[in-house]
């Protein structure tokens, strides 16, 4: 079953295109990464399905329905999306942020305390920092209440734009293992983007290397590495790997 | 003469007086207070803001309250003429002393002053009229030492010429117009090549015999103090400024009784009458109320009210019992423009930023109003609201205090960091109530700090609320500054100084209030 698919989206700025006509499908329940250098139009790609970018042509269709100006808003809330640093609103504490939205539909209270808790658990956050103001957070904890509030009406699908990118390498290491959890236990549809070719293996069903604005391959790590579509999957792999130890 | 330049002429910085006693001021707060309740059976007298305008007004008012059928305040020290024009056609004066040279050339735009009945043809038009002349003009004119003048034989302009040795002293002013000195050596054939001083200095220079001549105002409140005579205008070089009583056409038929006992007033004070009372005011800083009822009601050496009043310590001035009216007075102005700056000034930041294109006009006009002069704009807006008083000076607060607030709420919310703004996007708010939960908090400190910046403003601009008789701490500067007072202008500047910074200070305990914990500094 498929629960976002893109229809030949296109968009260009000022002439120059960032992402050439892509048709593509997310399956539910899958997660798949999109991967690729600065500029590759991954990151468009991803605001494209959220509705912060509009295509040139095209159209995106969420759980069969076409996204459009107007059911924009209501559709965002079947949809998680986190930012780097988790894109806390700093005038709110942790717990107001993760409730703003579930307030604001005026879900009840005691419904609202009990899912704070249940996700508090999920993402491992303690107590008493849901009554801090993000300023007051680590970067590790800040990020966690921004996947909070993403998960928190229980959203089908789940949007990561670089979510691990401005952490510390050994947070960066922990909250992979726990992302990782969370999306086998809640079994949400994932499209995340990163840069690192590390982290797209170790969350993704699938992989989609873009360049360009066009979609280079798709498929699992393991295809990637063994069976590059092109030269240049090879040097982007062996580019990621410059650095390590051999192996 | 221009017409801006005989406003120069009304308002030369010579007229000095003072009238800081409490008496004054408990005279003064009995006459106000009504002012701001005024009822249509209240007959209310005008006057502008120098010494002679002061003390004619309270002779205008102590005569018609005499009469006993009518209530009547004084508004007094209102400002320029155009307020008071305004005020008068508004109706929110019913009468206020004038002088003909001002009417014809600065509200009439005339090249010379007609007969009365001709500038009553003119007025008429507007529901107004001039009359009653008082006896005296105040114009401009030629002055030397009385004993000098006596000795040398000199009692007209035209006496001059046959005396090239004298030593003439005339105001740049003066000097430089071309209807000034150039005019009046070419109509009297004056031998003279006269210096040019300051006029305060003038009087000084004369009596220490360093000059023989110089110009004055005919009814100067000096010219008694340092016994010069006036030197007769005999070939009428000099425009007319005879003193009369400019009123609504209709007061006559509304204030019967009271109208007829003003109307006595005419041809009943002279020159000498008016420099006398000019120099009680301000040489000897007789209130003007006290003046004026010497005038009315003429007292008997003996009475207390005669003598001259008690120099009172600055202490007594800053704390005179009028100090509570006019703190609620300036709290009043402040507050309730501020309110409604707030009130529209947010409005407008928000569409500045929401709308680019009409940023620039939203953010121009408040621009625009802030440069217009204040006394032009309280012009207007008496004439827009028919009324002097509270409602036309807090319009005027209310549009100087829109710019910082529409700026920075518009700057506030364009300074939002745009992944905030998408976060708030993706979550799937509604524009209303991303604005109320998440924009406007996050702007609270730049809409503050805009909010504070026009209360601070707006205390010192509600000063000149006090030229159109709106009150507050304005009314003891306007009064200090048209009678060159020191101590009555600080003790209404120092009070308005220390509103401005407790108001700071309270801004900033409501900023650690209003702003939200997350965004304070630590």
């Amino acid at each position: 079953m498929t629960l976002v698919s893109l229809d030949g989206v296109s968009k260009s700025y000022g002439g120059v295109p960032a992402l050439a006509p892509i048709s593509m499908e997310f399956p539910a329940q899958r997660v798949v990464v999109l991967i690729g250098p600065s500029g590759c139009g991954k990151s468009t790609l991803l605001r494209m399905i959220v509705g912060l970018v509009a295509p040139d042509t095209g159209r995106i269709t969420i759980g069969g329905e076409a996204l459009t100006k107007e059911n924009a808003a209501r559709l965002r809330h079947g949809i998680g999306y986190v930012i780097q640093e988790g894109g806390l609103f700093p005038h709110l504490t942790a717990e107001e942020n993760v409730a703003l939205l579930p307030r604001f539909l005026r879900r009840e209270g005691s419904w609202i305390a009990s899912r704070l808790a249940e996700l508090a658990e999920l993402a491992q956050l303690p107590a008493a920092s849901l009554k801090r103001y993000p300023r007051d957070l680590s970067g590790g904890q800040r990020q966690r209440v921004g996947i909070m509030r993403a998960l928190m009406l229980d959203p089908p699908l789940l949007l990561l734009d670089e979510p691990l990118g401005a952490l510390d390498p050994i947070t960066r290491y922990e909250l992979q293992g726990e992302l990782k959890r969370i999306f086998a236990a809640l079994g949400k549809t994932v499209v995340l983007v990163t840069h690192d070719m590390h982290e797209a293996a170790y969350f993704a069903d699938d992989i989609v290397l873009m360049r360009e604005g066009r979609v280079v391959q798709r498929g699992s790590a393991a295809d990637l590495l063994e069976r590059p579509a092109e030269p240049f999957v090879r040097d982007f792999l062996r580019a990621q790997r410059a650095g390590l130890p051999p192996t | 003469m221009t017409p801006d330049e005989t406003t120069a002429m009304q308002q030369h910085p010579s007229r000095v007086t003072s009238h800081e006693s409490r008496l004054c001021w408990t005279l003064a707060l009995l006459l106000l207070a009504p002012a701001l309740v005024w009822a249509q059976g209240t007959l209310s007298v005008g006057s502008k803001r120098f010494t002679e305008s002061y003390v004619l007004g309270e002779i205008i008012t102590q005569t018609a309250a005499k009469a006993g059928t009518a209530q009547v305040v004084h508004q007094q020290g209102l400002g320029n003429t155009a307020i008071l024009h305004a005020a008068l056609k508004a109706g929110a004066i019913h009468v206020y002393p004038e002088y003909t040279g001002t009417i014809a050339f600065e509200l009439l735009g005339l090249k010379r002053v007609p007969p009365l009945a001709e500038l009553n043809r003119m007025l008429a038009n507007d529901g107004l009229a001039v009359g009653v002349p008082l006896g005296f003009a105040n114009s401009y004119a030629l002055a030397m030492v009385a004993t000098q003048a006596a000795s040398l034989g000199i009692g007209r302009l035209s006496d001059l010429a046959r005396h090239p040795q004298l030593r003439l002293g005339l105001s740049q002013e003066f000097l430089n117009r071309k209807d000034g000195w150039e005019a009046l050596k070419a109509a009297y054939a004056m031998p003279f090549s006269p210096r040019g001083l300051d006029h305060g200095l003038a009087y000084e220079a004369l009596a220490a015999g360093q000059l023989d001549v110089i110009d004055v105002y005919s009814t100067d409140a000096k010219i008694e103090r340092y016994k010069l005579t006036v030197l007769q205008d005999d070939r009428s070089f000099f425009p007319a400024y005879d003193a009369v009583l400019f009123y609504r056409l209709d007061v006559p038929a509304r204030f019967g009784a009271t109208w007829e006992a003003v109307k006595g007033l005419e041809g009943r004070i002279t020159a000498r009458n008016m420099i006398a009372m000019n120099a009680a005011a301000e040489l000897d800083r007789t209130p003007f109320a006290q003046v004026a009822a010497g005038f009315v009601v003429p007292q008997d050496p003996g009475s207390p009210l005669a003598g001259k009043p008690r120099q009172p310590s600055f202490l007594e001035v800053l704390l005179a019992p009028d100090l509570g009216r006019l703190t609620a007075e300036h709290l009043l102005l402040v507050f309730v423009s501020l309110a409604l700056s707030v009130a529209v000034g947010m409005p407008l930041g928000i569409w500045a930023e929401r709308a680019p294109r009409a940023r620039g006009a939203i953010l121009g006009a408040a621009g625009i109003l802030q440069t217009v002069p204040a006394l032009a704009l309280l012009a207007f807006l008496i004439a827009a609201f028919d009324r002097i008083g509270t409602l036309p000076a807090i319009a005027a607060l209310f549009l100087y205090g829109l710019l910082p607030i529409v700026r920075n709420t518009q700057s506030g919310l364009a300074d939002i960091a745009p992944a905030l703004r998408e976060a708030s996007l993706v979550l799937g708010l509604p524009p209303a109530a991303r604005l109320r939960l998440i924009e406007l908090p996050l702007a609270s400190r730049s809409i503050l700090a805009g909010i504070k910046t026009s209360a601070v403003i707006n205390v010192g601009t509600a000063t000149i609320a006090a030229f159109i008789g709106a009150g507050g701490y304005g009314e003891r500067i306007v009064a200090g500054l048209a009678v060159n007072d020191h101590a009555m202008l600080l003790a209404g500047a120092i009070p308005a100084a220390a509103m401005a910074l407790i108001l700071q200070w309270g801004f900033d305990g409501l900023d650690r209030w209003l702003v939200p914990a997350g965004l304070q500094e630590k």
